[in-house]
């Protein structure tokens, strides 16, 4: 490319031609893909003229409905990735016996399983949890915004541009081929050099800046925002597992934060914290990343039975049973979620006290979540059970769920761990956990919510279609994971020897396909539900006959959420207020004191970007020049004190108006 | 005793209204799925090992399964029940909108689960002391306690990249991945890496352990029944990691007698040089015999001071616990360089990337020198049907 | 909720059904103050940054690789000096934070840039520190032990540094519009911080220092 390559390196840094694969079909066509579909949206956006609503309603709001809806589309987005990687995987495994080879070289197929659980969780499940949250935390307390709009922008987009990094490595250069937690040594310097690692390390570690922001700014909103009277002990439960899952996120995020960063210590100054030489300790990274890595499952769980508990409850026309005892097992599980990670490695030989202890406590946490499965059980009980989809998605989950909870309470038994540690029958469990918990948590709680956030319900039957073909798809999948676990396969092997395993893996190849029939019919049902849009409207705000606050407003709501501030007086707020005959005031209101948008958020994002693409290919101008802009930007966000305004009362009247002849007209 | 009283409180927890029937079998059947392997008879090798170590492994699998079945039966039963009889239709089931509390239901859901992990707990507590892979065996099967006068079978593991090296010092003899042991003699493994993480894994035998660099793990285990059994790396390694398998044998009567024979006569000498030369990566190595080994080889792979002139561990931690080497000591910084060997002999580290790979992305390049595939190939012993 | 309280609840006026009983008409909830509470939830999670390489230093202080120990190379009475620059820095702060409350602005900067100079002090004096070691060979990359010591002391000068670079900031901030309530309130959220830096330099000069010397 340059004659000169002093110039080169000055320029590009270890940057160069060789690095695009140009040559590898799958990137080749998955970068059409990504072309085509690429230069498709954005010729819609332009032919719709959308540039300027999207600039300013959307990429600089900092309105938490835009931005909690924006983050499930990225999680949406980044699952299609995630879900490619292991439909991959799935292929691989189940034609490589033998003498075939399969069609993905260690090599490859290395950065696959690294990719997707690094996508999975950093990029699908934590960005569909945070949106929620954002979503409907507000919502639920009877809030106008969180407590720092501007933070939750930011936040936002420090996860897009790390999610951005992650799928840059796509087409520059490669991924890491570490596993997902990218253990040293393996993953130091001299064991994993190139940019695989860097790519990880910068990737997670924006993410994990924007993560911990956003949980510190939903601490504060719950705390600090909460409409009057709604003491603690009348939070809906959906919040006060917000509540604690961002707790748990501020307590966590940062130790991850300090681990990548003294990894990348390790791997650009040379240091030796996780070396094997020269005084360093590879097992201190695995304690370390473990006391954020374990926080993380339950970050990730708790908003899901928050999810969970609000749709039993609304769906069986019902109070929720023990909501107390709902409350202190979700503070339990927070407390207790620190005192169990070296569980994830008793195999590395802590000693039997040791490893009894946190066995011990690793089965102590099933009790509370146990308490959990039967408050549930118990609100079903005697309820008039609607079976939407939100529900039915409930209901799925509390059989797998207790399934793949007692293979974990199984796999805390050190000795039993000893057999199935690393095997596929880990891989089930935890995928057992995390789809039937978390994801399937998030699919009802989509299905619950989108009318609230867009004023008109998804389609039922492809809905439903997609329910069935991905807990079918799921068992499919994953029990036959189990099955080889116990026959001693282990994770994250390109190629097996013994012919005698692949009807299984034909088995759990099949089941990844129904699940890919299950986000296709996902697909389709928002496509649908967007065309019958009208018939499917709700004027009311409130379709499923809903108990807390999100339902009282419209729906999608005002900007400003309430037009009078609610005031709570019991559990159910929006519930008791049908119940006493709740009339909507039609005058008296007043000018609304709201945030503007700005587009720092964005600016650091896009700058953020390029800090981490010059970090990982040693682009060392780029990397110093993003890094004083960034200050710079920051700084200079400081100096606009201008941020806020008023929504005239005119406004809101006029806006309340609509709301009241859309509710009249229905009548 | 303590088993009886959960059960007890279990079944009193899930009396409230148990429908018997079909949804149950049904459920009972979703439940089991993974038992269904037993039934097409297919290896289940962790359901079915030939250890003692493993077998008791299986057996707390088992109780600790059936503990718990206890009550996931019970709840998924219920869970589809409620949801059928109290689904919005069937307007006969009663609908109590506003029951929300039970001080009775709540003593009995938080017992329950309460007093199965108690069961569990002490089931653990127990069983991860007498189970710890560093302690020495007890006995060789039910009922067969270990004689004093038994000397168990040493065996030092190293995980290369990714191949295994088995040491005998009791022989004197080493071998790569092949492992064999006399049927019912006690077996002491010692265990290390010499440069990424493994873990040593016969699912036959006993539950894995990592193999770590410069640190020794333990793994005490014995093998009741002769057999070809398989062996395999548990913890990702890196590229070679899939094949890193090797196969264990039990050995009957004067069996493992003639295994170490054998190996004696076909092998050649393990040197420190031969190590340094098998040490670099390579995949899918044959079966090697080494007739001996040069003196002291394993303690000093252990000290990440195969090398010569290197410092070992030991050497390193005398000295840090004495208050470390002063100021004038930066030689001793190159004596403990380890790490960097791959990049320093021009081997591929084990999870190099581009372009520190110097391949094409993505993609096995043809045209790269690859990792130096089997080296030590020239002592491979003629005898690989054994494998 | 204090500011709950100074709101009218229109429910509380135990008014017939045709009255709204559940909205507040009259006050304008918009309840500010999360500032602090997010501000000092932002410290612990920095406290916890900190406790990571507390730890690991503790964990990696005496793997001197057959090098030099803390005792061969720190030099206390500079450390001690140094300690005593962020001490005074922190009680300069408290004046500055004094004369913000009578609304002396001329004060107020006077004293931040006392704190300024002590804080650009001890940052001087610790670079100092680490060149000599540096010159001397004892590297970040010559043990673990000299890796997590030149992290953990490195990481609290960086915050100093921010924090230096914030109080400039806010010095030019209060110098172009006053003590308004925005600027008071971003001088408060510093007060924090730099006392927060205080009481962990406090952590690294008893732990790393002291103790590592006197071991």
């Amino acid at each position: 490319m340059f004659a000169n390559t002093d110039l080169q390196h000055l320029l590009f840094g270890r940057l160069s031609l060789e690095d695009i694969p140009f040559h590898e079909p799958i990137l080749q066509v998955t970068f059409a893909g990504v072309a085509v579909a690429g230069i498709a949206v954005l010729a819609a956006i332009t032919y719709f003229r959308f540039w300027g609503p999207l600039w300013r309603d959307w990429l600089t709001s900092v309105d938490h409905k835009k931005i909690g809806i924006m983050y499930v589309i990225l999680a949406l987005v980044m699952l299609l990735r995630g879900f490619a990687d292991a439909l991959l995987m799935r292929s691989q495994q189940a034609i490589a016996f033998g003498a075939n080879e399969g069609f993905l070289p260690p090599h490859h197929y290395d950065q696959i399983f690294t990719a997707h659980g690094v996508i999975m969780i950093f990029f699908v499940a934590m960005p569909f949890v945070t949106g929620l949250m954002n979503y409907v935390v507000p919502l639920q307390i009877g809030a106008r915004d969180v407590a720092f709009p501007f933070l939750n922008n930011f936040s936002f987009w420090m996860t897009v541009s790390g999610a951005v990094t992650i799928m840059i490595s796509l087409f520059v250069g490669e991924f890491a081929r570490t596993g997902w937690l990218a253990y040293p040594p393996l993953s130091g310097a001299d064991m994993s050099p190139g940019v695989g690692v860097d790519y990880y390390i910068w990737g997670l570690q924006i993410a994990g800046i924007g993560t911990t922001l956003s949980g510190i700014n939903l601490v504060a909103t719950i705390v600090k925002m909460r409409a009057p009277g709604m003491s603690m002990m009348k939070l809906p439960i959906f919040t006060w597992t917000s509540l604690c899952t961002n707790v748990l996120i501020v307590a966590a995020f940062p130790i991850l934060a300090a681990v990548l960063a003294l990894l990348t210590l390790d791997r650009y100054v040379g240091t030796h914290f996780f070396t094997n030489d020269l005084g360093g300790n590879p097992m201190m990274y695995f304690n370390l990343i473990w006391i954020w890595g374990h926080p993380e499952v339950y970050i990730l769980i708790l908003p899901a039975f928050g999810v969970f508990s609000e749709v039993t409850s609304a769906f069986c026309g019902k109070r929720l049973f023990g909501y107390t005892s709902m409350v202190y097992a979700t503070v339990v599980i927070t407390i207790l979620s620190y005192l169990v990670w070296l569980h994830h490695f008793f195999t590395m030989g802590s000693g039997a006290s040791v490893n009894s202890f946190f066995g011990i406590t690793t089965m102590i946490i099933s009790i509370p979540t146990g308490a959990k499965i039967f408050n549930w059980l118990f609100t079903m009980y005697r309820g008039r059970i609607r079976f939407d989809v939100p529900m039915l998605w409930t209901v799925s989950f509390m059989v797998t769920f207790v399934i793949g909870g007692m293979t974990g309470v199984l796999l805390a038994v050190p000795p039993a761990d000893f057999v199935l540690h690393n095997s596929l029958f880990l891989i089930a469990h935890f995928h057992n956990v995390i789809i039937g918990g978390v994801l399937f948590g998030m699919f009802a709680g989509v299905n619950y919510w989108f009318p609230k956030a867009f004023g008109f319900r998804l389609d039922e039957f492809w809905g439903k279609v997609s329910f069935w073909f991905w807990t079918i798809g799921f068992y499919v999948a994953f029990m036959p994971l189990y099955v080889l676990g116990l026959m001693g396969v282990t994770r994250r092997a390109q190629h097996f020897d013994d012919p005698s395993l692949q009807p299984w893996f034909v088995v759990a190849a099949i089941g990844a396909g129904l699940i890919a029939l299950g986000i296709g019919a996902m697909i389709v049902q928002f496509a649908v539900s967007i065309k019958n849009r009208e018939a499917l409207r709700d004027v009311t705000g409130d379709p499923w006959e809903g108990r807390t606050l999100e339902w009282s407003t419209s729906s999608p709501p005002p900007d400003y959420n309430f037009a009078f501030t609610p005031v709570v007086r019991g559990l159910d707020a929006w519930w008791e207020m049908k119940a006493r005959g709740f009339q909507r005031p039609l005058q008296g209101y007043k000018p609304i004191h709201m945030p503007k948008n700005t587009a720092t958020g964005v600016i650091l994002g896009v700058i953020s970007i390029a800090f981490s693409f010059a970090m990982i290919w040693y682009i060392w101008w780029l990397a110093a020049l993003t890094f004083v802009a960034t200050l710079a930007i920051a700084i200079g966000h400081t100096f606009n004190y201008n941020r806020d305004f008023y929504i005239p009362a005119e406004t809101v009247r006029r806006t309340e108006q609509r709301r009241t002849e859309a509710l009249a007209a229905r009548v | 005793m303590e088993r009886r009283l959960v059960a007890m409180t279990a079944d009193r927890s899930m009396r409230p209204r148990v429908g018997t029937g079909s949804a149950r079998r049904i459920l009972q059947g979703f439940v089991l799925l993974p038992l269904f392997g037993l039934l097409a008879g297919c290896n289940l090798v962790v359901m079915q090992p030939s250890g003692d170590i493993a077998v008791q492994q299986r057996n707390l699998i088992l109780a600790s399964t059936g503990l718990m079945l206890l009550i996931i039966i019970p709840v998924i039963v219920l869970t589809l029940l409620f949801a059928w009889r109290y689904r919005a239709s069937n307007t006969a089931a009663r609908h109590d909108p506003d029951w929300d509390h039970s001080t009775g239901l709540e003593v009995v859901i938080w017992t329950a689960p309460l007093l199965i992990i108690i069961a569990l707990g002490a089931l653990t507590w127990i069983s991860t002391h007498t189970l710890d892979p560093f302690r020495p065996l007890s006995r060789i099967e039910p009922g067969k306690p270990i004689a004093a006068e038994v000397k168990p079978l040493e065996v030092q593991v190293v995980a290369l990249d990714w191949k295994w090296l088995f040491f005998y010092p009791e022989y004197n003899v080493a071998v790569v991945n092949e492992l064999a042991a006399p049927v019912n003699r006690p077996i002491t493994f010692k265990i290390t890496a010499s440069s990424v993480m493994n873990a040593f894994y016969v699912p036959a035998l006993a539950g894995m352990i990592y193999a770590m660099p410069g640190m020794q793990t333990q793994l005490h285990a014995v093998i009741n029944k002769p057999g070809a059994y398989d062996g395999l790396s548990s913890q990702y390694s890196g590229s070679g990691f899939s094949r890193m398998t090797f196969k264990f044998h039990g050995l009957e009567g004067d069996g493992f007698d003639q295994w170490i024979a054998k190996v004696k006569q076909q092998g050649s000498e393990l040197s420190r040089d031969a190590y340094l030369e098998l040490e670099r990566p390579s995949e899918r190595v044959p079966v090697t015999y080494y007739s001996s080994f040069s003196d002291g080889l394993f303690g000093k792979i252990l000290g990440m001071c195969a090398v010569p002139g290197k410092m070992c561990m030991h050497e390193m931690m005398a000295i840090d616990a004495k208050g470390g080497a002063g100021r004038e000591s930066r030689e001793n910084a190159d004596r403990l360089q380890y790490d960097n060997r791959h990049t320093q002999r021009g081997d591929e580290p084990p999870g190099a990337t581009t372009p520190a790979s110097h391949r094409a992305p993505k993609s096995e390049s043809p045209d790269s020198d690859k990792t130096h595939e089997g080296s030590g190939q020239g002592h491979s012993a003629p005898d690989q049907t054994n494998n | 909720m204090a500011t709950h309280a100074t709101h009218t609840l229109a429910g509380d006026r135990m008014s017939g059904a045709d009255v709204p009983d559940f909205l507040d008409l009259e006050g304008e909830h918009h309840p500010e103050g999360s500032t602090m509470l997010g501000f000092w939830i932002y410290l612990m999670s920095d406290c916890l940054i900190f406790a990571v390489l507390f730890a690991t230093y503790a964990v990696l202080g005496r793997s001197y690789a057959a090098g030099p120990s803390p005792n061969d190379l720190f030099d206390l009475p500079i450390v001690a000096v140094n300690t005593s620059m962020l001490l005074f820095s922190s009680i300069t702060y408290g004046f500055a934070m004094l004369a913000m409350e009578r609304d002396d602005l001329a004060k107020t900067q006077l004293w931040l840039a006392v704190t300024g100079l002590f804080g650009a002090a001890f940052v001087g004096l610790e670079l100092y520190e680490f060149a000599h070691l540096i010159h001397e060979g004892a590297t970040p990359q010559r043990s673990g032990f000299l890796s997590a010591f030149f992290t953990l002391v490195g990481t609290h000068g960086l915050h100093v540094t921010f924090g230096l670079i914030w109080l400039v900031t806010l010095m030019v901030q209060t110098r172009l519009r006053g003590l308004v309530p925005e600027n008071k309130r971003r001088l408060m959220c510093l007060s924090m911080f730099w006392h927060f830096l205080d009481v962990i330099w406090i952590g690294v000069f008893t732990f790393v220092y002291l103790m590592g010397v006197l071991q």
